[in-house]
């Protein structure tokens, strides 16, 4: 398998590891032979959390099926900026039809495939977090309860971006959208609404339930690549963040992510069949302060004690329900 | 084979020897009954190869046909009334992405008020939707004009809906000649994609087009079928010699020879106004009919044809364009431009009221003397209209109307002496 030369000078990062494994436990980006499914130059911008996490599932998701694969995708972001016409950065049989129905896309090509004895095909669905938790959600949750052959998976990036950033059910409490602006006595998003779409995913009892962060490569590729050696309705929720619509650098997108993940706001685990299996642990716990104050999209709150303490108490609840900080210490 | 079946299992006897791939069945009266019949079809394996899915709305029931048309199996639906309204933007996108599918649209009335009848609002809103619409006139035209969608459906690579009167035909017990399979086979070859999603050769599908080459893809679409306005009398005729049955086609006419009054229309009703023309026929009166059996395209010429040497026009419609009037008199009247012919419009049958031969001679022996109304509404209560109208003038707060009708009507009191 060809592979990049080890280079030792890489210190201080989550990656420099993954050089020093063995061959065969490198990533899938780490590979020279990985299909670039989404390729370079579409039209994401600097920094898009999306497109990271796109080429890494899907890659992942190709490896894994010997690069037999269909997706389907929801109008969004992903859709537009990878496939303005005549030009399309996908290497794969990609699909666009709607906003609210690439689950149902997804489940009449798999129907295709089996129908026509390919089942070695296999069928990815994607799409934003507002094509996936709002108006696809109807289509989703059809897909999950009859158990069709698709993974679906959700760039999770808690706004309407595409539209210019509004409000949509995954948008977390404080966060200013352009349909919650940080005015009055309560800035931002409202706290106590939403949907918590992994946990409705997995109460459809589906085999496989899980949530990734593109800050962790290996692990979202893991989960891809499980994903992909089972069979029937799985969901997997990436957290890709926007830096056009929180506010952010380019450069820190990656940042953004892991603290996400170390703050406890994005708990990332894995459920088969309706029951968590394993919750990725929290490794330095960091105040969500931390985290917020590297978004505009949160700037108000960190002037808002009491936004501040309930956005931190989200934080804490997910580590006490999700089992995110080993309790013996090691 | 002649068998005495209910429209709606002859229907999906049709569909199924077309050997269909993917069916997506959601239920809405009054289709249901025919993918009730193809999913018992499907499970005793009479219809092999065939997945039939369970969906969860009609949305979702035409986004997986266009999911599994794209991947190259041939694909089926039905629906009606306000399942039609609620896929309607995937209704588009069908055809957008020039995807082949047929289905069927049990013809019912939309709400609100909520109503199950027949009456061809639902078809006529998606009329410029870039599908294909074949009206049926009875069962057996509806079976064989299935046989014919895909044929038509598979050569242009665009959808095609075809159109069946709600209960009149989709729930009446007639007598059907059921094609043997190796004809069907003989007609029918499998679908050959002109498009396919496939890991051997990667297309992307569904591209965003912007204003540089968005209004040659939207003329691509017309084209194509004014393309369709020449295969389907192509089709039908082939049909003919394979089947031995005149069926489909743009238009047929039933005795328009020498006729100075001719009834345009689509659908089962054709049936009632043959024996009205029957009966004027025999009292000396020259009126003839034209059924559209092809509603889009529109066939312009050839119902231009069919009126040339005609006196009078009347439309008969089952829909109405609430602020304007008739919708088919309108498009009937592209046919007749540079004619010095009145076109009336004549709208009956709204949410299921009965279409009798009594109201019919009495509206077309007006006709005959020029005396109709450029817009008549067959059979309407007026005085009930004129009541709620009043209390409309009189009262701040009439109530809803349709309950007020219902009232006047004396539906209600007859419910509660019932």
């Amino acid at each position: 398998m060809p592979h990049q030369q080890v280079k030792f000078y890489q210190t201080g990062t989550l990656t420099v590891g993954n050089r020093l494994l063995d061959e065969t436990q490198r990533t899938v980006q780490a590979t020279m032979d990985r299909s670039n499914s989404l390729d370079s130059g579409h039209r994401a911008c600097q920094g898009c959390g999306e497109a990271l996490g796109a080429r890494y599932a899907i890659d992942a998701a190709m490896r894994a099926t010997n690069n037999q694969l269909i997706a389907a995708n929801a109008t969004g972001c992903l859709e537009v900026f990878t496939t303005p016409y005549p030009e399309s950065a996908w290497r794969i049989p990609w699909m666009h039809s709607l906003f609210g129905n690439a689950p149902s896309v997804a489940t009449g090509i798999a129907a295709a495939m089996r129908v026509k004895g390919r089942e070695n095909v296999r069928v990815i669905a994607q799409g934003g977090d507002g094509g996936t938790t709002d108006i696809g959600f109807g289509a989703l949750s059809g897909m999950f309860e009859r158990n069709d052959d698709v993974l679906y998976i959700c760039y999770d990036n808690q706004a309407y971006m595409n539209t210019g950033v509004q409000r949509s059910s995954a948008t977390p409490g404080g966060a200013r959208t352009a349909t919650t602006m940080p005015v009055g006595t309560e800035p931002g998003a409202d706290f106590d609404k939403g949907k918590n779409v992994p946990l409705i995913a997995m109460a459809h009892g589906i085999p496989y339930v899980a949530t990734a962060s593109v800050d962790r490569l290996h692990d979202l590729e893991a989960k891809v690549e499980k994903a992909m050696s089972m069979h029937g309705a799985r969901y997997i929720q990436v957290f890709v963040p926007c830096p056009l619509g929180w506010g952010s650098k380019p450069a820190d997108t990656v940042k953004i992510a892991r603290l996400a993940v170390e703050s406890g706001l994005y708990p990332l685990f894995e459920a088969e069949y309706g029951e968590i299996i394993a919750s990725t642990k929290i490794r330095r716990k960091v105040p969500v302060s931390e985290y917020l104050k590297i978004q505009r999209r949160f700037a108000h709150t960190l002037k808002n004690e009491a936004q501040l303490a309930r956005i931190q108490a989200v934080a804490d609840q997910h580590i006490r329900r999700f089992g995110l900080i080993d309790e013996q210490g090691d | 084979m002649l068998k005495q079946i209910e429209g709606s299992h002859g229907i999906a006897e049709a569909v199924a020897m077309c050997r269909p791939e993917v069916i997506c069945a959601y239920p809405i009266t009054p289709q249901t009954h025919i993918v009730e019949d193809l999913g018992a079809m499907v499970k005793s394996g009479n219809l092999s190869k065939c997945e039939f899915i369970n969906v969860e709305s009609e949305f979702a029931a035409l986004s997986v046909a266009i999911g599994s048309s794209a991947a190259g199996a041939r694909s089926y639906t039905a629906t009606a009334s306000q399942g039609l309204l609620y896929m309607a933007e995937a209704v588009y996108n069908a055809s957008g992405l020039g995807l082949p599918i047929v289905m069927t649209v049990g013809n019912r009335a939309i709400g609100a008020p909520i109503n199950i009848w027949n009456d061809q609002s639902d078809s006529m809103s998606m009329r410029d939707a870039g599908w294909i619409q074949l009206f049926a006139e009875t069962n057996q035209e509806a079976l064989d004009l299935h046989i014919q969608a895909f044929r038509i459906a598979e050569t242009l690579s665009i959808p095609v809906m075809v159109c069946v009167d709600g209960f009149i035909l989709t729930h009446a017990f007639e007598r059907m000649d059921i094609p043997e399979q190796a004809q069907v086979d003989q007609f029918l070859p499998p679908f050959e994609p002109r498009q396919v999603l496939d890991p051997d050769e990667p297309i992307s599908l569904g591209a965003m087009v912007g204003p540089e080459a968005f209004t040659e893809v939207r003329y691509l679409a017309h084209h194509k079928q004014m393309q369709a306005l020449e295969l389907i009398p192509e089709i039908a005729d082939d049909f003919k010699h394979i089947f031995g049955r005149d069926s489909g086609g743009l238009i047929s006419s039933y005795r328009t020879e020498d006729a100075e009054t001719i009834i345009v229309t689509l659908g089962s009703v054709i049936g009632t106004i043959a024996d009205v023309i029957d009966s004027m026929r025999d009292a000396g009166h020259k009126i003839g009919a034209v059924t559209l059996r092809c509603y889009r395209p529109f066939p312009t010429a050839a119902l231009r044809e069919a009126l040339k040497d005609c006196q009078r026009v009347v439309v008969f419609e089952k829909c109405l364009a609430v602020g304007m009037g008739g919708i088919v008199a309108s498009n009937v009247r592209m046919s007749t431009r540079g004619f010095t012919t009145p076109v009336y419009t004549v709208i009956g049958g709204l949410g299921g009221r009965p279409i009798t031969c009594q109201s019919l001679k009495q509206l077309f022996e007006k006709a005959v003397q020029d005396a109709l109304d450029e817009t008549t509404f067959l059979d309407i209560k007026c005085d009930i209209v004129e009541r709620e109208l009043a209390r409309e003038k009189d009262h701040s707060r009439p109530g809803a109307a349709a309950e007020n009708i219902l009232r006047d009507a004396g539906v209600v009191d007859a419910a509660k002496t019932a």
